[in-house]
């Protein structure tokens, strides 16, 4: 596998949260915003690429038992960074993210990834590895946190198109609504690959799919 | 009452996976038949108490007397992960019917984040051990509530005709979300 190959496969190939499905409870539970999707996605990419690094850098050291404990530690170690650095200098995202962020260490993905790759793999492509998996689990929380704001608060980013006092669809930006959009949001990616499955390989960007409602 | 609100609260209200969004992993993945969503719930309700309750302990008795609250996260998944292991070997010894039961759910258990997510929730929200651990007990409630009835409609769901892209995952979505806007009736009740 080349480097770009290695890059590329996180955003649709193997993207976590729309073909994997891992990930599930950030992915669900932080983007009522873009924004905080985007937030909570470069916090795991962080996470993912140093815990990476490390992992590719004490694979030959560590003995093959107590492998997933190890790594669990270098994780949260990570994730305590995180932690600390967004309380200390982004108080407002740390505040949205709450619980998500120490949720971070169970983030399927990042042990799955150090499992599954940087502990099979030197340090440059784990890197790699880490930054395409993260990247592309931040592109589907954004992804997922704009349709839900669109829908549900009539702003992107923050910034509101609607006029004031609108009646925006409210149930998007609340629990029941998250599950649906992400629902819809698959069920459009699967239509989208199988459509791109059968007139043989078009061109390997798909378009940015949208809301099937 | 504070006890009874805290168990309402946990089971209908704020319920762990349909409005707090913990545990979703092992809610889609092992939610197909009634008899493993009874079997997981059953190991989760084991190991969240328990582990709320080692937690808890060890915040209160050694993290926060040495000032070392920065650790919350890297010793609550340690603990976790031991007791989890501990808990498999001695059900094995102790009692193998009941190993047999749960003895496959139990590894899943140490990712699933409605484990550390409560034991965290639990510090947050400055309970004494009692309530800490009805607090535990009443949010794996919760999520065997959650956990068994989505499980009772996916079954039915096998028989319903429906679109080829919305099979499997996308139809368990949303089904969810329906699961989880009927339990937003219960918004309000306790606070």
């Amino acid at each position: 596998m080349t480097h770009s190959e290695n890059f590329t496969k996180g955003f649709f190939k193997e993207n976590a949260v729309f073909v994997l499905l891992l990930g599930m409870c950030p992915t669900l539970g932080v983007t009522t915003t873009a924004f905080n999707g985007l937030g909570m996605g470069l916090a795991t990419t962080f996470v993912l690429v140093m815990s990476n690094i490390v992992v590719a850098l004490v694979k030959d050291l560590v003995p093959d038992k107590v492998r997933i404990p190890t790594f669990v530690v270098i994780i949260a170690s990570f994730v305590a960074i995180v932690e600390m650095g967004l309380q200390a200098y982004i108080p407002f995202l740390y505040e949205q993210l709450g619980l998500f962020i120490p949720l971070i260490v169970v983030n399927c993905i990042i042990l799955g990834r150090a499992e599954s790759f940087a502990s099979k793999n030197s340090v440059l492509p784990s890197m790699i590895d880490g930054l395409s998996m993260g990247l592309g689990f931040a592109m589907a929380l954004t992804m997922l946190g704009t349709v839900r704001e669109i829908l549900g608060s009539g702003s992107v980013f923050g910034l509101s198109f609607v006029p004031q006092g609108a009646t925006t669809i409210l149930i998007f930006v609340m629990p029941p609504g998250a599950f649906i959009a992400l629902g819809y949001l698959i069920a459009g990616i699967n239509a989208l690959q199988a459509r791109a499955r059968k007139p043989k390989p078009v061109a390997a960007k798909a378009p940015e799919p949208l809301p099937a409602n | 009452m504070e006890y009874l609100l805290i168990v309402i609260s946990a089971v209908f209200v704020n319920n762990i996976v349909l409005s707090q969004f913990l545990g979703i992993c092992s809610f889609l993945g092992v939610s197909k038949k009634v008899e493993t969503a009874v079997g997981m719930t059953g190991a989760v309700m084991f190991v969240l108490v328990l582990s709320t309750l080692a937690t808890y302990l060890l915040m209160k008795s050694v993290l926060e007397p040495l000032g070392l609250e920065y650790l919350r996260t890297i010793s609550f998944i340690l603990v976790i992960a031991a007791l989890v292991q501990m808990v498999e070997i001695a059900l094995k010894k102790v009692s193998p019917p009941l190993y047999q039961a749960l003895g496959i759910y139990l590894p899943l258990i140490t990712t699933n984040c409605a484990v550390l997510g409560v034991a965290i929730l639990t510090i947050q929200k400055d309970f004494n051990l009692l309530q800490g651990v009805l607090f535990a007990f009443s949010h794996a409630l919760g999520f065997g509530l959650a956990m068994i009835s989505f499980s009772g409609m996916r079954e039915h769901l096998e028989y319903a005709e429906i679109p080829a892209r919305m099979k499997g995952v996308p139809i368990s979505l949303i089904l969810a979300g329906l699961l989880s806007m009927a339990f937003m009736g219960f918004a309000g009740i306790g606070a």
